[in-house]
Order: C-alpha cells, then structure tokens, then sequence
C-alpha cells in the first residue's frame, strides 16, 4: 500500500488561514489502512484545526467527509456539490489522490494535508517500513524478492558496502543492511549463485528518471469515434 | 601494464608499495594541497586524493589531484558514486587522464546523512562494480554507452575493501565481482584487528585473488584512545583490537604510541603473503606520514616515483 503521514497541524492551519469554508476530505483505501487519511483521522485532524482557529479567535467552517478513493473519477463525482459548497479542500490523500481532485476541481484550491511517504507494508502493529520504490524495472527475481534498490540506502545492485556493521545499515543502526538481507535469503532457498557474477547497470530510464511516466494499453482503453 | 602509472610499474615490478593520502582543503586553497605535497613527495609512491570524504564539501578530487600533480606527487583520484551520474563520472575520467592522473579509486561513497549537507540527494546511479567495469571499458575506447572514443584513457583501476565486515562469504565474493570487472588493485581499511585481517587475506589467497589485483593494506596512526574508540562506535564497518586500544589508553604518550602501533602493522603486514603494499591513510596528520615510512624501513622509495 502506500504509505503516508499526518502533516503538523499547526503548518496546515496557516496553509488554510486564507479560506472561510473548508472540506476535510479522507480517503478511504491505501492512508485509512496506515492511519494517516481514513474517516477516523479526519474526524481528529478537522477537531484539531477547530480548536487551532478557535484559539486565534478565527471563524472557520470545517466540513468532514471521506470517500472510498480520491485517485477514481467514479468516486469523486459523489462529492461535487460538498466541493462546489467550500472554498478549500484539504485532501488526506495519497500524493494521486490530492492531485486527481485538483484535475477534478480545477477552480477549487485543493492542498495535501498528508507527506505521502512510500509503497511499504505494516511490519508490526505502529511500525510500517518501505518496500519498493516503483523504479519501472522490477528485479526481485535475481535477488530472492528483495529488493536492492529499495532496500539498500545506496541501491547498490552489486552490494554490499563497506559501511554495514552486524547485519545493519551504516545510515541507521535501526535499518536492517538490505544486502545481509539478500544474502541470508538467497542462501536460504539455495540461490546463492545468482549474485556471483556482476550485476549489469540499472535501466533508470524506466523510473522517475526517464520523466513523468504515463502506460497505455490500448486493449484496455475506450475511444469514441 | 595498461597505464603509465608509477603505482602500477612499481606493482609489476614487485616492489611492496606505500600510498599516501590527503584531505583536500575546505575551500579554495591550492597552496595548502601543495604544501601538503611536501610530506609525501619521494616518500609514498602515489597519494589518494579523497572525494567529499564522509560526504562533506571540499575541493573536487579531480582538481586536488591536478594540483597534486603540480606538487610532485603521483595522485590516485578517488571518485564516488554518490554525488556523480555516470555522464559526469566518465566525463571527469576524461579529463583526469587528460591532465596527467594516472590512478583512480573506484568507491560507493558515504552516505549523505554523515556529512555537512544531510539533506543533499544521493546520485548512486552505478555502484562501485559498475564502475570499475565502467572505467575498464573506457581504458579499451569504449564509452559505458558502447560508443567508441578516438582518444581513451588508460587508468590503472582500483576499489576498496573491506576485511573487517560480514557477511564474509559475501565479502569475498564482492572482491571477486570488482576484480572481474577489471579492478586491479585493492585498498583495505585500516588494519587493528589482524586476527580477522589474516582469515580475510587467507581466503583471498585460497581464491588466487591476490594473484589477480593488488592487495594494499590499510593502516592508520592515531593520536589518542578517543581515536581508536571513535572508529570503533562510529565509522562504518570498523573492527579495532581490544589489544590496541588498552596499549593506547596506557601509554604515557599516546601520539607515540600511536606511532608505534602504525609501524608494527606495517611491519607485520610485509611480511604478510598476498599483501602488496601498505595505504598509509592518517586523517588530518599527513605530516607524520614521512615518520612512519622511514620507521618502517621502507625508505628511500624507489626511483622513477615522480610523475613525468
């Protein structure tokens, strides 16, 4: 899923200062399953800006709602006449979903009240930890599904380097070294071999780095003639 | 011989070598790099000239090693995969060679969160494998891309490791990786824990690695305990022998003691087989660089150790 946190509330509250009526909005899929979008946080977040403008004697209308995802056509069209009623919406979505409303609304100021973080798993209960970096070029296969690139800080595809010190990352002593990771996998199931010989250069033209990225499966789309 | 390297004749010749290295300045200051020349000229047969070192800004290695040139000294550039794409990295192999830098040390770099701009972006578009194999590929007129150069350089190609870190099994193999995309000499961090330096360079003998890169060992005079007990809390992947650090708390003169400690290791180390060298790497006190080779018996250094 990814994964996303709450911004401080007190930089929302001068992000906001400017608009009378505003829209709290949640999301109800990937930031309500990591806590940080879903209906119970808007419930907090809007509690807190109420209290926040309250004290500096502001008068502000905050409205609440949640649907089920901000990055789908089909569910923001619930919610055009709430959006068409405010002057903002503060988005709890992912970094798609707040830039999917502002698409779908473009004459209402739309602003992310989350720091999306990364596409991660729940570890353990309060602890979520990133898995994958979306680089367009998926090499799980060669290094036991664990992924170099994400999970070794200098996304060293040939690792590990000289900094890791008993299984753990010279960045943080709390980051496990992704290569000790590949390595005990790797030996686990048997696959050792697989990084005996050098790794060839990443393809970065298939992540971020070849531009903004867009895929089109003309199978898939709808043209009217 | 593929360079016209010092380094790499004195290698081929046999002669057990000593390396120098140098903390460019913090700021604009050619003088001080040439001033730091005069503690390694005709004492180390070549100097690494350090690149953004535990990531904080000084002068480029590139540059630094154009002025140590100036300097008299043979110069191994050091070059990271942390603050260079590979255009930038092939680009300054270009004009390095170009300048008259025979040497080059191929690393990973450290991280962004060590240094004075934690916030920077890492690069880390290849790995140090890959550019090694990257810098090989040029020294044969091929750019990374497979396009053809008309004038290549030819570098003689190096790599650090590390003897000290586990997994070993995997420490080995990375060594083995680096050798097979054409690193020909190899530098170690700093030797305090020969127990596990010995089981290190018996397994790269037992690969016959020793046989297809240079070994240099690491060693590095310290002039306290705090020193040895900084090394061993923070730099990554350090081992530091109890041994050591008892005899430096002890001494009634730790910089001496410091001293003596620096020229028992090299002493060991030559007579160490698969080892080819020593890399003399004392952080901040350059100047006692000339103290520990002559203790050491390694002076004077043999002749040819000028750049042309």
């Amino acid at each position: 899923m990814i994964v996303a946190h709450r911004k401080n509330i007190q930089d929302l509250k001068s992000l906001l200062a400017q608009h009378k009526r505003i829209l709290v909005l949640g999301c109800g899929t990937c930031v309500t399953v990591c806590l940080a979008g879903g209906e119970r946080e808007v419930g907090m977040i809007s509690s807190a800006l109420r209290i926040a403008y309250k004290l500096d004697e502001q008068e502000h209308d905050i409205l609440e709602l949640t649907i089920e995802r901000q990055c789908e056509n089909e569910f923001m069209e619930q919610i055009i006449e709430n959006v068409q009623n405010v002057d903002a919406v503060l988005s709890l979505a992912c970094g798609a979903g707040v830039q999917a409303m502002a698409e779908r609304f473009p004459n209402t100021p739309v602003y992310a009240g989350l720091d999306t973080k990364f596409i991660g798993i729940l570890q353990e209960q309060g602890i979520w930890t990133e898995k994958c970096a979306a680089c367009g070029k998926c090499v799980l296969g060669e290094y036991g599904a664990v992924c170099p690139i994400t999970r070794c800080s200098k996304s060293l595809l040939n690792g590990p380097c000289g900094g890791a010190r008993d299984g753990k990352c010279e960045v943080s002593p709390d980051t496990d070294c992704g290569w000790q990771l590949i390595y005990d996998r790797l030996k686990a199931i048997g696959q050792l071999d697989r990084i005996l010989e050098p790794a060839p250069m990443h393809d970065w033209s298939k992540s971020h780095e070849g531009g903004c990225r867009k895929i089109v499966r003309e199978d898939q789309r709808i043209v009217v003639k | 011989m593929v360079s016209e390297s010092n380094l790499e004749r004195l290698l081929t010749d046999g002669q057990f070598v000593v390396c120098g290295e140098m903390s460019p300045p913090q700021g604009a200051d050619k003088a001080a790099i040439l001033k730091k020349c005069d503690y390694f000229r005709n004492v180390v047969d070549a100097v690494n000239l350090t690149d953004n070192q535990t990531a904080i800004v000084r002068m480029s290695s590139v540059m630094s090693s154009v002025f140590a040139l100036e300097g008299g000294v043979e110069p191994i550039m050091q070059i990271t995969c942390r603050d260079r794409n590979r255009l930038a990295q092939q680009s300054d192999i270009l004009g390095a060679y170009a300048a008259g830098v025979r040497n080059v040390l191929c690393l990973t770099g450290d991280y962004m969160t060590f240094g004075n701009h934690p916030d920077a972006k890492g690069v880390f578009d290849l790995d140090s494998v890959q550019l090694i194999h990257t810098v090989a590929d040029m020294n044969e007129g091929r750019f990374l891309c497979g396009e053809e150069m008309k004038t290549p350089p030819r570098m003689f190609i190096g790599g650090a490791a590390n003897p000290f870190a586990e997994p070993f099994d995997l420490r080995i193999m990375r060594l083995g990786k680096k050798i097979h995309a054409g690193m020909r000499f190899v530098q170690t961090q700093p030797v305090f824990d020969f127990p596990r330096f010995d089981r290190w360079i018996k397994a790269v003998r037992d690969e016959g690695y020793d046989r297809e890169a240079y070994i240099l060992a690491g060693v590095m005079p310290v002039k306290s305990v705090k020193a040895l007990d900084y090394m061993r809390e923070s730099v990554p992947g350090m081992s530091i022998d109890d041994e050591y650090i008892d005899r430096m708390k002890s001494a009634d003169d730790p910089k001496e003691e410091g001293v003596r400690i620096c020229v028992e290791t090299i002493k060991r180390l030559k007579e160490t087989p698969g080892v080819s060298g020593v890399h003399i790497m004392p952080v901040m006190w350059e100047s006692i660089t000339p103290r520990i080779v002559e203790e050491s018996g390694l002076l004077p250094r043999p002749a040819g150790g000028q750049p042309e």
